[in-house]
């Protein structure tokens, strides 16, 4: 096997460019004759735009143009559609209020862009965009969760604020197993907002050319084709074979620059107005006011056990926050990719959720690295957890008795998966190893002895990635399919270009998908190259995020690569006098089986292009495509082991060590998975002790810089222990699971369970920052 | 104003604003769009570079302190095929993910193992990076990275 092959620990390619500062982000992009976008946001979470007086902007020195709500309209721009389609229980359909890229008639959050100014420069688009007086009339604002439904109607027609009031699950089952239950663990808890925060804020970088109406739509996008899909079909910015829409180099996503935002999408549109390039970068105040924000549940939940602690039923009801309209994936976030993983690693018999999501006038929440799958861990998790010392059995043990068992898959759950795989009490085992829980009770005396309180918690998560089968996936409600695309181009001189509808934004692919052709095709690591980003070089593809690009780009690659080599067979088997059935290919070598007459890769490669000696009902060429639509979801699992130390004087939690063992299944680049792992560690730690995105009661946000918001630092975190099992996959081709979100996942369950058990209560709000840890000491 | 500094071995005579920041003469002027914009608080510290031998945050310098000085940016660190050992060990211990902390990381990191003089741990390197951000690695690798390359400076 090649040292560069699916396995291996390969350096990654695209290292060397942001290494030496040669990355190409959508800010380093600078076009001839550019002027600059600044957007004119709402200071209120809601009101009504009684006027909008813009002359004194118009005039300013180098504006070239200021520009409404109303001109988009005006123009035809469309609102900003969210997409997928969720259910109320009652069969009804969700409500979508109209979102317009620039708002019209009201604003609805702090920060919600009503305007834009274009100037020469962005010092005089920043100051321009002062001078734009607007009569606002200031509406009652919605900003309590809790109280959204009472609260004042934001959206004409839209009742009580409420989207949808969703369930799923069998509620009479549930009922009568709580009936009988001999012991029911009960908590009320929120799941606390976050921002999101990729290093690298968004951008755009927008040009259109009037002759031959084509757009160029530079972006900090994670699915660039799904952009310009909405641009298109939704938007009417343009027909889609007028726009072409790149992502390159993106500084993290992390779920929040999947989304369609008015932001590119007006500055698209102002490059067509003032027939200029239009250049737009988000400072990092207005990224903590419009980027999508993630999580924001209240959740009741209870589990049922009977007198053996074995898990009889699970109880859920959730207040999901939209904030003030639907962004574009919302709406799936707290259903489908939350309620259906409630079962956790679990055989809990019957479950039964309901989720309320409500509009209020905050910035629109969305998915966020696990979206759906940290809220509903936190869930099963911290019950658990509870149970167990409520009960008095040792939380490891409650888990074993209640785990799927290694032969009970495929595994259909009460709440509409089907588990492929799994062997949840092995990666329990191996963490509890590595973590040295017998020695617990000595390094807690330890503690203790100096002034200390140290506690221990598990995480035993699971998480369904790989999204997801198109049919099933649309009859949930999506509004796109959800397969790979891939593409492998042979180069005459036998070097690959592959492409692929996955975008990394530091997953490394460039590396990992060279990695798996390579090996695939037995040619040289360094003759593979990857192209991925640009809806100009590659027909079509759904982006990054669920963790699903190897599990569903590579295989879509495999699939591909499977063509390539048939067609390969067929030209060797012509050249070499044999049939293709006796052809075999193993490491780059095509050979006649039981001979020795064979050709290289490279051979057949070139004469694919020269084609002297071919087929005769054979076209020329070596390049092959698939669309690869996944059978089922992956079900990545593991358990998560922290402990933490407290200071009862000063309230601080120390995390003194986490340890992660992950089943991702098979493995590309262990390298790699553990980097993912690592940083998905760190924004579940993040949200666990640190990380809380805060509106006051007037609606302002509070935690809208890194001043006021947390952001783990370096001194914040521990070195990190982390290991794998592995059952791979049993339905795609390179038995993957995916590995990004786990971490994410997987800790703040973890921490919270340690934090709760150092300071003996039975549940303590996220963060636990010091003033709550202390406050809690101090009313035990 | 005119403002005159070396930035890379480079002399430069620029004509800039008063107010302008040495990060948009970095970015703008020069075209060196190696060093990043992260906040506009000076907390993330991607916009690190070396200014006279010390690592400062270019968004909180104005351009107007920078006169008459040197000035490295992550270009001027090294090139493939002559990295600085930093960068070197950033690729090694894949401490990098989407990269766009890592020009500032970089810069903070050689500073950090310049001032402390042969004493470094762990939680020396994680104090001495807690002014540099990163949403991606967690730190873990970064920590590898720069204590590795410590041993190497």
């Amino acid at each position: 096997m090649s040292d560069q092959g699916i396995g291996q620990r390969v350096k990654r390619r695209e290292d060397v460019r942001f290494i030496t500062g040669k990355g190409r982000y959508t800010d380093d992009i600078n076009l001839p004759g550019q002027a600059y976008a600044v957007f004119v946001r709402s200071p209120h979470p809601r009101a009504r735009i009684k006027t909008i007086d813009a002359s004194a902007a118009r005039n300013a020195p180098g504006v070239v143009g200021v520009f409404t709500g109303k001109d988009l309209a005006a123009d035809g721009i469309g609102a900003l559609p969210c997409g997928w389609l969720v259910k109320s229980k009652d069969g009804s359909d969700m409500k979508v209020p109209p979102r317009p890229p620039l708002a019209i008639e009201t604003v609805n959050f702090v920060g919600e862009p009503y305007a834009v100014v274009i100037a020469e420069t962005l010092g005089q688009a920043r100051a321009a965009a002062a001078l734009v007086e607007t009569d606002f009339e200031e509406l009652e604002p919605v900003v309590s969760l809790a109280e959204a439904t009472a609260g004042p109607q934001i959206h004409e027609g839209i009742e009580a604020n409420r989207c949808y009031d969703w369930e799923l699950g069998d509620q009479a089952a549930v009922d009568a197993a709580f009936a009988k239950a001999a012991h029911v663990t009960k908590l009320e808890f929120a799941n606390n907002r976050l921002i999101p925060n990729a290093i690298e804020p968004r951008a755009a970088v927008a040009t259109y050319s009037a002759p031959t109406e084509e757009f160029t739509l530079y972006t900090t996008s994670q699915n660039p084709h799904l952009e310009r899909l909405i641009l298109a079909a939704f938007v009417n910015l343009a027909p889609e074979h007028k726009l072409r829409v790149i992502s390159p180099d993106v500084g993290g996503g992390f779920g929040s620059k999947i989304f369609v935002y008015p932001e590119e999408t007006a500055a698209a549109w102002a490059a067509r107005r003032t027939n200029r390039p239009v250049k737009w970068t988000a400072d990092r105040s207005e990224a903590f006011l419009s980027d999508a924000h993630g999580r924001d549940h209240l959740t009741t939940a209870e589990l049922a056990l009977d007198a053996a602690g074995t898990f009889l039923a699970m109880r859920v009801r959730t207040r999901a926050n939209l904030g003030a309209y639907l962004s574009t994936f919302a709406s799936s976030v707290p259903t489908y990719l939350y309620g259906t993983l409630l079962a956790g690693q679990y055989r809990t018999p019957a479950i039964h959720v309901e989720v309320e999501a409500v509009f209020t006038n905050t910035a629109p929440v969305d998915a966020y690295r696990g979206a759906g799958r940290p809220e509903a861990t936190y869930v099963v998790e911290r019950l658990v957890e509870t149970a167990a010392r409520e009960t008095g059995v040792d939380p490891a043990e409650l888990r074993r008795r209640n785990f799927i068992q290694p032969d009970q898959f495929p595994y259909e759950t009460p709440v509409a998966l089907v588990y492929d795989t799994g062997d949840y009490q092995a990666s329990l085992e191996k963490a509890l190893k590595q973590i040295d829980y017998a020695g617990f009770p000595a390094r807690r005396k330890v503690s203790e002895a100096a002034g200390k309180r140290r506690g221990l918690g598990f995480s035993c998560y699971i998480e369904a990635c790989g999204l997801a089968p198109s049919q099933l996936a649309i009859q949930l409600g999506a509004g796109v399919g959800l397969y790979e695309s891939g593409e492998v181009r042979v180069n005459p001189t036998g070097s690959v270009t592959v492409f692929t509808g996955s975008h990394s934004h530091g997953q490394g692919h460039e590396t990992t998908f060279a990695q798996i052709v390579s090996d695939k095709l037995g040619v040289p690591f360094e003759s593979v190259e990857v192209v991925h980003g640009d809806t100009g070089r590659l027909e079509f593809g759904l982006g990054t995020y669920g963790s699903r690009s190897v599990a569903v780009g590579g295989s879509a690659l495999i699939k591909a690569s499977d063509k390539i080599i048939a067609k390969g067979k067929r030209i060797a088997a012509h050249m070499l006098e044999s049939a293709p059935d006796d052809v075999d290919f193993d490491e780059g070598v095509f050979a006649v089986r039981k001979t020795n007459k064979s050709l290289t890769f490279g051979e057949v490669a070139f004469a694919a292009y020269v084609p002297a000696n071919f087929p005769e009902d054979l076209e020329p060429g070596l390049s092959e495509k698939s669309f690869y639509d996944p059978k089922n979801f992956t079900f990545p699992a593991g358990c998560h082991i922290a402990e933490v130390e407290v200071d009862p004087e000063t309230g601080v939690v120390v995390l003194v060590r986490f340890v992660a063992v992950d089943d991702f299944g098979e493995v590309i680049n262990p390298m790699i998975v553990e980097g993912q792992v690592h940083g998905g560690i760190a924004q579940g730690v993040g949200q666990a002790l640190l990380e809380h995105g805060i509106y006051d009661e007037s609606g302002q946000l509070v935690t809208g810089s890194f001043m006021d918001y947390c952001m783990p630092r370096a001194d914040d975190l521990p070195s990190f222990e982390v290991d794998t099992t592995v059952t791979p996959c049993t339905h795609n081709p390179l038995g993957v699971k995916g590995c990004g979100e786990a971490g994410a996942i997987g800790a703040p369950a973890a921490v919270m369970n340690a934090v709760t058990d150092a300071l003996r209560v039975k549940d303590l709000a996220m963060p636990a920052s010091p003033e709550r840890v202390w406050r809690a000491l101090q009313a035990a | 104003m005119k403002l005159s500094l070396t930035v890379n071995e480079t002399a430069h005579e620029l004509e800039v604003a008063p107010n302008a920041l040495l990060v948009e003469i970095i970015r703008g002027d020069l075209g060196l769009t190696g060093t990043h914009v992260g906040c506009d608080t000076s907390q993330c510290g991607a916009c690190t570079v070396e200014m006279d031998g010390r690592a400062v945050k270019s968004c909180t310098v104005l351009a107007g302190q920078a006169q008459d000085a040197r000035v490295t940016t992550i270009e001027g660190l090294g090139a493939p095929g002559n990295l600085h050992p930093m960068q070197t060990a950033f690729q090694a211990h894949h401490a990098l993910q989407c990269g766009f902390c890592t020009p500032g990381m970089i810069i903070s990191a050689i500073d950090l193992v310049k001032r402390a003089d042969g004493r470094l741990d762990e939680a020396a390197v994680r104090e001495g990076l807690a002014g540099n951000l990163c949403r991606c690695t967690g730190y873990h690798n970064i920590v590898e990275a720069v204590l590795a390359a410590a041993g190497q400076m």
